[in-house]
């Protein structure tokens, strides 16, 4: 073992964690252990050195002690590394001459023999004793904050952000990747428990995201490029032709009246393809940006896409001196900066066609959830008749729950929003219809303000609940009362048999799955997936809107199911995390650059590695020098330099060997 | 060529020495402790940056250093935190491979993975199959390796010696110290 | 493409029809077949419910006699046999108990299974290794206007998905529309057919049979289309019983392989047709006169 220097004075602090490293790791033992090992002048184990008492122990020390370094054993570095450094900065200590030991998580929580994790604790601790010795005082790296915030998404989750942040004076741009803000929210007909409508909650944000002075809105536009680090992101923006000038366009929308084609005739998608629009279309009402837009797959002046120019163009007519529309339109990338960023990118809806014994497609009275919010709305396709697309009025309709959710065969976590969901569609159906409405659950998960009232309340209402996973809905009869029905087979599993409920429709409630680009837009961004695809949060608990990239944060569904009420309490969070940054000004930045050492031969073998071009060749000196604002800290460079003359601040290589050398050494 | 192993003592379990990064591995294994998965407590983690800071001579000095395995931890390719760091160590890894088995050390003694932040089950899984794998194989005992092939060598120079006092031919031989290991 | 051929004690016995259409439409399509030398009783489905371990070793003799014959690819028709064989095969990998036991009682014999053969149905074959275009290319009869009911039975997706969806297969449909038959929507496809309830308790049994029966009957299906012999047998047997409980239905079942064998154009008389009590008729609508046509498009070009 290479002995430390005379001068080293180290202090060694085990936490218990309470019970939790304690239980199953000796912590006195370990401390016992450690003040035997050369340079170590103090070494304590206490129950919780995160607390205010640990903290200020450790300063103590340092002052009393005259200590120079200092090592911590208790949970991940990712955890508290951060606490631990200002402790040591205020014990008057460089905040880098301090080593971090994980006992927790790679210890005494993934063990099970008191013995070998308490070796194993030692072990750990002694090699950052010796690497400790090894450490440099270095000065904190601090990088200034862009003020602009991007905001990807425009459903209530991405608009909540946008506004709290641009009512602080901050200025967003907010992308959406559909030709208007809204998201899903924009589709609902109620929201649940409170039954208040949708739209006359969200309208008002939705213009105030379109008036906002300090909110650029890119409607049809999604990110395609992100170059940067924290406080600096350069974002490339794609935007869609509209073929409409959006600052022409007042949204009076007489082209729409004026189209060539009479009578709209193409699948909508904003409801669900329930009705029909025209090629040119504004999607809803109350779209934001109120503009509209021509779909160049079904207008007649394009064919398959490409400008034809053969349209007698009744709408340029209609549109007259305002000369809006701009056929000839084409894809435009816009490159902006920003220093922090909000992603709010949402959800997919299950695709129901992945559990074919649910007949949705082959039986027509089948609906998605989504569906029927169209359906039941007052401004949907059928003004809020309940009409299937047999033409019937239905009689007695089955909710099928947890369709995609908590079943192995699709996505085993529990979406947490269809239980509520399809009691607030029972009870719009019911309110509508009249009809006979049965629920089939596995079980009702009712847990926020007001939920399980609503759950009673629909009780009362005389709605069925039948508990049982819907073994499948066929429509072959047993009966002559089940012929032209929709047979729902399943077993009740309170009653103890297996049950046949015709009925008329059959509404399938989707669970929420990560859009279908996820991968995409978390490697666009840095981030990291959860194995289900959800964006992963940088702690469950205690950073549930931070990335593991910093200036990078998440809200929504895009991190996982939740309803509007926690996705607007999310974003709001998100939108402060971001203010965090940029009303300090700058953050400060781990210190962990690469530097090249005067015995650099000039080989170059080191500048093709580096992914950010942080590396150059001095032609004077005939060496390479490193750009530190370029470099992010990987080490590939330091890594692969033949003749070992670049070092990496925190990771030198002399750091590393004596950390292997401890791990070892018994 | 196979591995000569001495009989392993009793006590011995295997000493598998870990480099992971900081984005992906490091926090799988730390999503390991949280989920409070179970898995063999043979192995000890140094924390990097990215996988690419890994100098095949940590490798090394590990094993000699007496480690009977060694196991590097990454992002799955394309995930890289800093874009590619991942697949210069995979490049550096298969030449160390190599060599590695050009000195008899097996196969399966070092190990690169690719295991992303959200797989704490698949940390549990790599640890436990490589210390069972470990264990079937014994203990490594690179030092006293090195030992006996530089008594070897010296043997050898010793024997290159004699045979030249007897044929009275001079054949260029390497400084003995070369051969000692340091 | 060549393949050990596990008849099983069904298609040389009730279901001989079964093995009497397949062996000639594989012959046909240039597909291979060796009979197992030496086979046994599959271990069978109702057995696996009294001793699971006798019947998992009666069907790994066979697994370990295919993997020594040469052709380890087994071919199993019979759905039940698929299954034991299948199920076999999933039990070695997956309980080691399991693996000790087959391993002790076939080392007793001589025999000896790595648990590689791949277990084969016919209709997996036809459909992955020898290709729908293929099948199309030998069609000289096509069953144009041919109302078929696909009808999988509960045993060949369940509980192993090896070459379809499990709830909604489809490889016989698009086997049969290959033939140039129309194939019904039938969502009773994997329904169970009876089993062996006909026998055991009538009333159930005979229910299931009339269901099925009916159902097909209300969609226009001109006939059931089958896999496994014993839905064969009480889809086909049992009419007179479903007549007396629910008046008369009367459909006939016929296996895929012999709508195959027609499409093809071998001899009626040479797939076993014959020997359904419900007979299966058709006379393919007779081939547009080719003068006709000719006549017709010389007139549209004046």
């Amino acid at each position: 073992m290479v002995s430390p220097k005379q001068d080293i004075r180290i202090g060694f602090y085990v936490c218990h964690c309470g019970h939790n490293i304690a239980s199953m790791v000796d912590c006195p033992a370990v401390a016992e252990y450690v003040g035997q090992l050369p340079g170590v002048v103090l070494s304590r184990d206490y129950k919780y050195m995160c607390s205010d008492p640990g903290q200020e122990l450790i300063q103590k020390d340092i002052a009393e002690f005259d200590l120079n370094r200092v090592v911590v054993a208790s949970c991940s570095p990712l955890l508290h590394e951060h606490t631990f450094r200002n402790a040591v900065a205020a014990g008057g200590l460089n905040p880098f001459l301090f080593h971090m030991v994980n006992i927790r998580e790679h210890d005494s929580w993934v063990h099970t023999d008191r013995q070998e994790a308490t070796a194993k604790a030692k072990g750990l601790a002694r090699a950052a004793i010796v690497r400790v010795a090894h450490a440099k005082s270095l000065p904190v790296k601090k990088v200034p904050i862009h003020p602009d915030v991007l905001v990807v998404g425009g459903g209530i989750a991405g608009i909540h952000a946008a506004l709290t942040l641009a009512n602080a004076g901050k200025k967003v741009f907010l992308v959406e990747r559909e030709p208007s803000i809204g998201g899903h929210m924009a589709r609902f007909d109620k929201t649940f428990p409170t039954l208040d409508c949708a739209a006359c909650i969200l309208t008002p944000k939705m213009s105030e995201v379109g008036a906002h002075p300090n909110i650029t809105l890119w409607s049809y536009s999604d990110v395609v490029k992100m170059d940067g680090y924290v406080g600096n992101y350069t974002v490339t923006v794609r935007r869609q032709p509209r073929y409409i000038n959006e600052e022409l366009c007042t949204g009076c929308q007489e082209c729409i009246g004026n189209c060539i084609y009479k009578e709209p005739k193409f699948p909508d998608e904003f409801n669900e393809g329930l009705g029909k629009r025209k090629p040119v279309y504004i999607s809803f009402p109350q779209a934001t940006p109120q503009v509209v837009l021509i779909d160049p797959e079904v207008c007649l002046n394009f064919r398959h896409g490409v400008l034809t120019d053969k349209c007698k163009k009744t709408c340029v007519e209609a549109c007259g001196d305002r000369k809006a529309i701009d056929f000839t339109q084409k894809v435009e990338t816009r490159e902006i900066k920003v220093g922090t960023i909000i992603v709010a990118t949402g959800f997919k809806p299950f695709d129901v066609k992945r559990i074919p014994q649910y007949g949705y497609g082959s039986y027509p009275n089948v609906y998605t959830a989504l569906e029927v919010e169209r359906l039941v709305n007052a401004s949907g396709p059928t003004s809020g008749d309940v009409i299937l697309r047999d033409g019937r009025h239905p009689q007695a309709i089955a909710i099928i729950h947890c369709v995609g959710s908590r079943d192995k065969k699709t996505n085993r976590w529990c979406s947490r929003v269809c239980c509520m969901y399809s009691m607030k569609l029972a009870h719009l159906l019911k309110e509508h219809t009249g009809a006979e409405i049965y629920n089939f659950y596995i079980d009702i998960r009712a847990p926020g303000k007001g939920y399980e009232e609503f759950y009673d309340k629909l009780n009362e209402e005389g709605v069925h609940f039948i508990r049982g996973r819907v073994g499948e809905v066929t429509d072959w009869a047993m009966t002559p009362e089940e012929e032209g029905k929709l047979v729902i087979r399943v077993e009740d599993t309170l009653a103890g048999f297996v049950r046949r409920i015709p009925v008329d429709m059959v509404v399938l409630a989707t669970g929420l799955e990560p859009q279908a680009d996820s991968q995409d837009v978390r490697r666009l961004f840095n981030m990291s997936c959860g194995t289900e695809g959800f964006f992963l949060e940088r702690h469950p608990k205690l950073a549930p809107v931070n990335t593991f990239t910093d200036g990078i944060f998440i809200a929504g569904c895009c991190q996982g199911p939740r309803d509007i009420p926690d996705t607007v309490a999310q974003a709001g969070a998100a939108a402060a995390e971001a203010m965090v940054l940029i009303d300090k000004g700058y953050i400060e930045q781990e210190p962990n650059t690469a530097y090249i050492q005067p015995d650099c031969s000039g080989c170059k073998s080191c500048i093709p590695l580096c992914p950010y071009t942080a590396i150059a060749f001095d032609a004077t000196t005939q060496k390479a020098v490193i750009n530190e604002a370029l470099c992010k800290g990987c080490g590939t460079c330091v890594a692969a330099c033949p003749s070992g003359s670049i070092g990496q601040n925190l990771f030198e290589d002399d750091e590393i060997f004596s950390e292997i050398d401890g791990l070892l050494t018994n | 060529m196979s591995e000569l192993t001495s009989l392993p003592k009793a006590d011995w379990t295997p000493r598998i020495v870990a480099f992971f990064c900081n984005w992906c591995t490091y926090t799988a294994a730390d999503l390991a402790g949280v989920s409070r998965l179970k898995y063999a407590p043979n192995v000890r983690v140094i924390r990097l940056m990215c996988s690419g800071r890994v100098d095949p001579q940590f490798v090394l000095d590990a094993l000699r250093r007496g480690a009977d395995g060694v196991l590097i931890g990454g992002c799955h390719p394309g995930d890289c935190h800093y874009v590619e760091g991942n697949y210069k160590m995979l490049r550096r890894f298969q030449l160390l491979h190599r060599m590695l088995r050009d000195m008899g050390v097996a196969e399966q003694r070092v190990r690169l993975e690719w295991i992303s932040a959200a797989e704490g089950e698949r940390v549990k899984f790599v640890i436990n199959e490589m210390t069972a794998q470990i264990k079937a194989l014994g203990p490594l005992n690179l030092p006293q390796k090195f030992e006996n092939w530089d008594r070897e060598v010296i043997e050898l120079a010793r024997h290159v010696r004699q045979q030249e006092e007897i044929s009275g031919v001079t054949m260029p031989t390497p400084a003995e110290k070369e051969a000692v290991h340091v | 493409m060549k393949y050990s051929y596990f008849p099983g004690c069904s298609l040389k016995g009730l279901g001989r029809a079964y093995e009497e259409s397949l062996l000639p439409v594989m012959k046909h399509l240039g597909v291979e077949l060796q009979e197992l030398d030496d086979w046994n009783c599959c271990g069978a489905t109702a057995y696996m419910a009294v001793d699971e371990a006798k019947a998992c070793v009666l069907a790994a003799r066979n697994l370990a006699l295919a993997e020594r014959s040469g052709n380890p690819q087994i071919m199993a028709p019979c759905a039940a046999c698929y299954l034991v064989l299948n199920k076999t095969k999933h039990y070695f990998h997956d309980y080691p108990a399991m693996k000790a036991t087959i391993d002790r009682a076939l080392a007793a014999v001589g025999l000896t299974y790595a648990g590689d053969t791949p277990v084969r149905h016919p209709l997996d074959i036809l459909l992955n290794d020898v290709g729908i275009e293929a099948i199309k290319q030998k069609v000289v009869r096509p069953l144009q206007g041919l109302k078929v009911a696909s009808y999988y039975g509960c045993q060949i997706v369940r509980p192993y998905a090896t070459f379809d969806d499990q709830n909604n297969p489809t490889s016989m449909d698009r086997l049969l529309e290959a033939l140039g038959a129309t194939v019904v929507r039938y969502p009773l496809k994997t329904k169970c057919c009876g089993g062996s309830l006909t026998g055991t308790v009538p009333e159930a049994g005979i229910r299931m049979v009339y269901i099925l029966l009916n159902e097909a009957r209300k969609r226009g299906a001109d006939c059931l289309a089958t896999v496994c012999p014993l839905c064969q047998f009480n889809l086909d047997a049992y009419h007179a019983q479903v007549r007396a409980e629910y008046g008369d239905v009367i459909v006939p079942t016929v296996y895929f392989t012999q709508l195959m064998g027609l499409a093809f154009g071998l001899p009626a008389k040479q797939l076993g047709l014959h020997r359904a009590a419900v007979p299966f008729r058709w006379r393919p609508a007779p081939p547009e006169a080719p003068q006709v046509a000719a006549v017709a498009a010389a007139l549209g070009s004046i």
